[in-house]
């Protein structure tokens, strides 16, 4: 088993809140995201059995939706925004600047396994400007200084 | 003007706790909804009110609500939108995180009054710590019996979920959001039926953005007279507006409906950046047309800004100053549309890829003599030819863009270069 028992009986939680079993799916998929990081026909499968569905139910829906990564990615998985209102602030810069700083390309995982970089649309943070999120949190008005702080920090961390 | 309803305590740090919330009259109006009033009574106080759904079409609430046939054995729900992806718009977000009584309060006395014994909220992925806050809110209701069986002693039962998404735009798309709900791909429905006949599981349902369900508990409260009497005739009470871009002091503002919209970039906004001059402004979230620094004067209202071309939408406001490039920004929202489209219908499907397609070119220096004609033609083979509202609303932005400030289309083209600097902040 890939999903451990916290994330099980968060899944099963959600079960009675709802009059079909199948609108389980997406926060299924939500607490599988949480705990693995990404999402893979393994995890479908586990899911499936959780909630006694098809497996095919699970990856049809997980398909569609692309918060979820399908391969892993790193243990920070850094989304920056790249739509309008970020990029009048310098979202573009920010990702250039981000790739050159943690020497890895759009998308790949750095070779200490802490970091991916992507691009995504509107985060709802736009008066905030410019924004990225990292696993949960978001991190807003970014500046240089910022952003270096929040990755040395994260670096300590490991 | 500023005037602050939905803000009124948003600054307070502990707004989000329930006790909070009641020391400032929270909850009340539910009791006054469940002791005092029939369905009927609060379908007729919200459609006296004037207020119009602040997701993007500005409908009555009210006159929707009234839609939810009576007679149905089928069991009824409430759903509020909190997916807030439009470009632009981050206002509900604000709400959810610091206020999220007033939105479980508002959808509370809308499910009462569509007789709905189930409401859910369906708040965008990404946004965890919002649908953290509403899910501590949902709960700690639950413990005062603001929310369960038999509330108030008045034999009405009301059960509340919250409920999140994957990222995905479309599913801020009400039917779309349906099929998102029921555990499917978000691939919007064909209307009719319309959700108030066969929505959540093929059952009437309800759905409104949770800042127009926000203002529900006041309008009980204070009576619909108080609140008709802000905003203008047909555009009653107040408004958030996101105000980001190129200004000095971007932020959500509340404001009265019918303002101006130069009082919201100057006075409030502190002014464009760098003292520079406003090439362009996006008045309604990034599927509203764009207008130029003419229509400044224009006031925030539904009519007055449809007259000027454009639409309220959703309350984004993205002001750009001269030197942003009009190509790079039309090129920036149809990659938007292009990511975003749910694949059902081809005209949405094919069309933003079209559009994106061209827009790249012309870009990069390797537009063709036609190209805006042909991106023209394509915003036409799109409106009004797809299932959902997404098709237009990729449509009406690189229409408007393309048209208002085609000379800059042009000089790409044929200079293979912006014609503006496009200097944005930088990084490096
Ligand atoms: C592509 C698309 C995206 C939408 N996104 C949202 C959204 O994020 N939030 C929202 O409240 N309404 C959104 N809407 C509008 C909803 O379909 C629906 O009209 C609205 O939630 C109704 O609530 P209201 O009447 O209170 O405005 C969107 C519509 C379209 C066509
Ligand atoms: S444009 Fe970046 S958060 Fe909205």
């Amino acid at each position: 088993m890939i999903l451990n028992e916290q994330t099980v009986k968060a899944i099963r939680a959600d079960i009675p809140k709802y009059p079909q079993r199948r609108s389980c799916i997406l926060p299924a998929l939500t607490h599988a995201y949480r705990q693995v990081g990404h999402l893979n026909e393994v995890v479908y499968r586990e899911i499936a059995d959780v909630l006694d569905l098809d497996t095919i139910q699970i990856a049809e829906a997980a398909s569609f939706y692309t918060m979820f990564p399908k391969q892993p990615v790193g243990k920070y998985f850094i989304q920056v925004c790249h739509n309008l209102s970020c990029s009048l602030l310098g979202a573009e810069s920010l990702v250039e600047y981000l790739l050159r700083k943690l020497d890895v390309k759009k998308g790949a995982i750095t070779p200490d396994g802490l970091f991916t970089v992507v691009t995504v649309e509107c985060l709802g943070s736009c008066t905030t400007a410019p924004m990225m999120q990292i696993n949960d949190l978001f991190y807003e008005n970014l500046t240089r200084e910022k952003v270096d702080a929040i990755i040395d920090e994260l670096r300590k961390k490991g | 003007m500023e005037l602050r309803v939905l803000f009124k305590y948003i600054d307070n740090p502990d707004q989000h706790k329930i006790a909070t919330y009641i020391s400032t009259g929270g909850y009340k109006a539910w009791e006054k909804v469940l002791r005092e009033l029939k369905p009927a009574d609060v379908i007729d106080i919200v459609k006296r009110s004037g207020l119009r759904g602040r997701g993007g079409a500005g409908f009555p609430a009210g006159v929707k609500w009234s839609f939810v046939p009576k007679d149905s054995p089928k069991p009824k729900y409430l759903v509020c939108n909190g997916d807030e992806s439009e470009p632009g718009t981050c206002k509900d977000r604000v709400l959810l995180e610091r206020d999220p009584h007033r939105v479980v309060e508002g959808m509370a006395i809308a499910a009462f009054a569509i007789g709905a014994h189930n409401a859910y909220i369906y708040i965008r992925g990404e946004f965890a710590y919002p649908a953290a806050q509403m899910r501590k809110a949902v709960q700690e209701a639950y413990d005062k019996d603001f929310l369960g069986k038999n509330l108030f002693g008045a034999g009405y039962d009301l059960e509340m979920a919250v409920h999140t998404g994957g990222g995905a735009y479309i599913c801020g798309e009400e039917t779309a959001l349906l099929e998102s709900l029921e555990g499917k791909r978000g691939l919007s429905r064909i209307r009719p039926p319309f959700p108030a006949v066969e929505g959540l599981y093929a059952s009437p349902t309800v759905v409104n953005n949770v800042e127009t369900l926000a203002n529900v508990p006041g309008i009980i409260t204070n009576g619909p007279e108080w609140y008709a009497k802000m905003g203008t005739e047909k555009s009653t009470g107040t408004r958030i507006f996101c105000l980001s871009g190129h200004v000095k002091r971007p932020g959500n503002y509340e404001l009265e409906l019918g303002t101006p919209l130069s009082y919201l970039i100057n006075d409030l906004g502190g002014g464009v950046l760098g003292d520079k001059k406003i090439k362009a402004i996006i008045p309604g979230g990034s599927s509203t047309p764009v207008l130029t620094p003419d229509k400044l004067d224009v006031h925030l209202d539904f009519e007055s800004v449809a007259q000027a071309g454009s639409m309220l939408g959703s309350g984004g406001v993205v002001v750009m100053h001269e030197d942003t490039c009009m190509v790079w920004a039309a090129r920036k929202l149809a990659h938007f549309y292009m990511h975003e489209s749910c694949g059902k219908c081809t005209p949405c499907r094919m069309g933003t890829q079209w559009m994106f397609q061209i827009l790249d070119r012309i870009e990069s220096g390797k537009g063709c003599e036609n190209d805006i004609e042909l991106l023209l033609d394509v915003c036409d083979k799109i409106e009004g030819h797809t299932i959902c509202p997404l098709g237009d609303a990729a449509a009406m932005p690189v229409r408007a863009f393309t048209k208002t400030f085609r000379d800059e289309f042009e000089y790409h083209i044929k200079h293979k270069k912006c014609m503006t600097i496009n200097r944005m902040p930088s990084f490096t």
